[in-house]
């Protein structure tokens, strides 16, 4: 017996909702970069569920190019953060509130 | 023996998630990140995507967690002290408006659906998923090495310590405000 394609689909709503929770929520921007890439990869296992459902290889595709780009996003954000750390010296998202005007 | 494999990765990507957004020590949070991205590596196997359960085990558990745990390190002093909350009415309102929008979703799923028909062999293998990237998407991957090219450079350069000349003039007159761009 094989797993019904909306099991798959109620997975990744759990796992999307659980990172717009933490980017909402927590204020380590640590943690809050973790919960997107959770999105992101809840966002992934819906491209391969439907490539699966529909025989269609380019939902692989498409998370090939996710990875790629949450790889790209990740380095930069990283970099932006030990930048924010070493003149601000901290990463609490709140505390940084340049642009707030 | 497929279901009980997608209860048991399910769970775990579901446990992971839970510690990603809960816990208080970033360290557990980026290994709980690491759980979910093994989980999921296993969902991806269950959908004939072989090729995408390696890249994600490579790209995201190899090198993304690394650089989050690497990070976590370099910051290791300062990260657990956090300044109290100022905003307290946000988390509720964050986890309320978060669980409408999950019944949204879950209302729009009708299992209903045609199970899906048996994969070929050599779907999601590496050679179709190279076969269609070098096709069709050839352009797309070339833009892809770019954005890559680009990632590299940026953090490069975002992440180059500021530039003190040896001879540094003294300070002058007021210390610059917090924040302000140093080079």
């Amino acid at each position: 017996m094989s797993v019904p394609l909306e099991a798959y689909l109620a997975l990744s709503a759990l796992l999307f909702v659980l990172g717009t929770t933490g980017v909402l929520v927590r204020r380590n921007a640590l943690v809050v970069f973790m919960s997107i890439e959770l999105m992101l990869n809840a966002v992934n296992l819906t491209f391969v569920a439907f490539a699966r459902q529909r025989l269609a290889i380019e939902g692989q595709l498409a998370v090939f190019f996710v990875v790629v780009v949450a790889a790209v996003e990740v380095v930069v954000g990283l970099a932006i953060l030990i930048a924010i750390f070493r003149t601000r010296d901290t990463v609490d998202i709140d505390d940084v509130d340049l642009l707030r005007g | 023996m497929e279901v009980i494999i997608f209860v048991f990765a399910a769970l775990g990507a579901l446990a992971g998630g839970l510690g990603v957004v809960a816990s208080r020590l970033p360290v557990r949070n980026a290994l709980s990140l690491l759980l979910v991205l093994g989980s999921l590596a296993v969902t991806y196997l269950l959908l004939a995507a072989q090729f995408i359960a390696v890249l994600q085990v490579i790209v995201y558990a190899g090198a993304i967690v690394v650089l989050f745990l690497f990070v976590v390190m370099l910051l290791h002093r300062q990260l657990g002290a956090m300044s109290p909350d100022r905003l307290r009415w946000q988390g509720p309102v964050a986890i309320g408006l978060s669980a409408a929008f999950l019944i949204l979703m879950l209302l729009t799923l009708r299992f209903a659906t045609n199970a899906a028909a048996p994969a070929p062999a050599e779907f999601g293998t590496v050679e179709s998923v190279g076969r269609a990237l070098f096709t069709s998407f050839a352009l797309p991957f070339e833009v892809a090495s770019v954005i890559l090219l680009v990632g590299i450079i940026a953090a490069v350069v975002i992440g180059r310590p500021a530039s003190r000349p040896v001879a540094a003039p003294p300070r002058s007159s007021a210390p610059s405000p917090v924040g302000a761009p140093r080079r």
